[in-house]
């Protein structure tokens, strides 16, 4: 579903990304774990085209993404949430979730994403701003979600989140892959989160995948080696 | 302000007040089409002007053909408000493929860009219109004045420019707030990188955007029409308090856009009949960049977290 193939991405002349691959399915969670710095925000980022990749190539269902404007992307089935959540802060909390609405069959926001956010219902005429963080990370991912995508990339979505919100995030993560069938990419530095979700683990180290396991025999020490500074 | 009894003082005021509620209803048409450019795009149009004076020219082109028309006299502006608009809209439609969407993150090559466009358009109209000024044919039904007593004297063009202002004024509120590509408007506004990942095509948002800015100031240039005569330089004398009105009302806020043009104007048409116009204006400005020093945003700055 998801193939990216030997993806490089610059900032100018500095090499960040260095021939990322991998596959995903379908109805698949793929967690890349790594250490700040590591390269997960940038392989997001150029994933959803918001930063320009050079060589190799992102393809969804057989069709090329890369050299595609973000939006075109969005349009494809990918959606993205990115670091820090990014809503748009002075549009309230129902125009953000409409504003994904773009490639969507239907200008209004559907009934099942209150479900999932109840929430966000009750706060639907606040200012997104001025939402605390984890309802901000509920909106953003509310807002890709309406975008109807195939897959699904969260960038470090417990970032800066009180540890009760993080259970709830990773418990509607979960819903959300069993009621729509779509594949979630999903970075993160915090491994019990991840092995609450993730189907595989795939680990960044200066902009190379070093390591990867599934969850099922994932040894967990090892992994977190890999994330202790 | 001695020698006039009260009387006198208060005709004074509501004339003078009326006076600027026409030089109000130009401003804040103008400064509408500029605040949503520079809230989108961060461009500083310097040729903001010359959009107005195509909208004026359109107008007066109108009055020359279809107001020659037999019974069409009263009735030409009706048509020639939207062909204002119309022509102002698809010259900014042009201009933002050819010239402006290329110097986007470049602020200061803006700034001299459009300089230089507007140059351009000055001897262009001069080059199609001729130097010397053209009015247009004001209807009958626009000419007199309402006298509510026997010193106050109210224009009635003036009259149809504020309504016309009122009404564009709504037209923006509702395009930006309550539909479809207000919202998309507003998303690029606030975050352009993250509005093309949610799937808006934000170079598209850009084009239509710089457009319709282009569009209300070839609006303002009808309005123009009514009370003042068109020249190729005429929209150049408006830009300075246009680029007032918007710094002053905070970019991006509607109503400090209006609080701020109204204020501007009606300070400057009152101070006007007693301290000339130089004053006037150096009054103006140095009470405008006190404000600003004690509210750098503006009037109007909206209360989020960031």
């Amino acid at each position: 579903m998801l193939e990216v193939n030997g993806l490089h991405v610059s900032y100018g002349q500095s090499e960040v990304i260095h021939g990322v691959s991998f596959d995903m399915n379908q109805d698949e969670t793929l967690a890349i774990m790594g250490r700040n710095g590591m390269g997960k925000t940038t392989l997001f980022k150029a994933l959803i085209g918001v930063l320009p990749s050079g060589a190799g190539s992102i393809r969804l269902d057989g069709k090329e993404l890369s050299g595609l404007p973000a939006h075109k992307r969005v349009a494809a089935g990918l959606a993205y949430v990115p670091q820090g959540r990014m809503i748009f802060p002075n549009l309230t909390v129902m125009e953000n979730i409409e504003s994904g609405l773009e490639t969507a069959r239907t200008r209004k926001v559907p009934r099942e994403i209150f479900d999932l956010f109840p929430v966000l219902l009750d706060m639907r005429n606040r200012k997104g701003g001025n939402l605390s963080g984890g309802q901000q990370q509920q909106l953003a991912i509310a807002r890709a979600l309406v975008t109807e995508p195939k897959v699904l990339l969260l960038d470090e979505p417990t970032e800066g989140i009180q540890p009760s919100i993080i259970k709830e995030i990773a418990r509607t993560l979960n819903d959300i892959r069993e009621m729509k069938k779509i594949a979630i990419l999903v970075s993160e530095q915090v491994l019990s989160f991840t092995m609450e979700i993730a189907d595989r683990l795939t680990v960044i180290e200066r902009g190379e995948f070093i390591h990867e396991e599934s969850r099922a025999t994932a040894d967990q020490a090892k992994i977190a080696s890999y994330l202790a500074v | 302000m001695s020698g006039f009894s009260t009387q006198e003082l208060l005709a004074i005021f509501a004339m003078q007040g009326f006076a600027g509620v026409s030089f109000f209803s130009v401003l804040l048409l103008m400064a509408l089409g500029l605040a949503i450019i520079y809230g989108q795009m961060r461009v500083i149009n310097m040729a903001h002007g010359e959009f107005m004076v195509i909208g004026a020219y359109a107008t007066y082109l109108c009055s020359i053909t279809l107001g020659a028309l037999p019974g069409m006299t009263d009735y030409y502006l009706f048509f020639a408000i939207p062909i204002a608009f119309g022509s102002a809209f698809l010259v900014g439609y042009v201009v933002e493929i050819a010239l402006i969407r290329h110097l986007y993150h470049r602020p200061l090559d803006t700034l001299l860009a459009t300089w230089g466009l507007a140059l351009i358009m000055q001897q262009g109209f001069r080059s199609a219109f001729g130097a010397r000024e053209v009015s247009v044919l004001v209807p009958d039904w626009l000419r007199g004045s309402y006298r509510p007593t026997m010193m106050i004297d109210i224009p009635l063009n003036g009259i149809a420019i504020l309504v016309l202002t009122l009404l564009v004024t709504l037209g923006v509120w509702w395009f930006l707030y309550r539909s479809r590509w207000g919202l998309r408007v507003r998303c690029t506004t606030a975050n352009r990188d993250m509005s093309g990942a949610v799937g808006i095509n934000t170079k598209r948002v850009d084009r239509v955007t710089f457009a319709l800015g282009c569009g209300i100031a070839g609006i303002a240039g009808a309005a123009f029409t009514t009370i003042s005569s068109t020249g190729p330089t005429s929209g150049s004398l408006y830009i300075v308090d246009t680029f007032l009105v918007v710094v002053f009302g905070g970019a991006g806020s509607l109503v400090g856009t209006i609080a701020s043009a109204f204020s501007i104007a009606q300070a400057q048409s009152l101070m006007e009949f007693f301290l000339g116009s130089s004053m006037a204006k150096v009054l103006t400005l140095l009470t405008v960049i006190g404000i600003l020093l004690l509210r750098p945003e503006g009037l109007v700055a909206s209360k989020v977290r960031r």
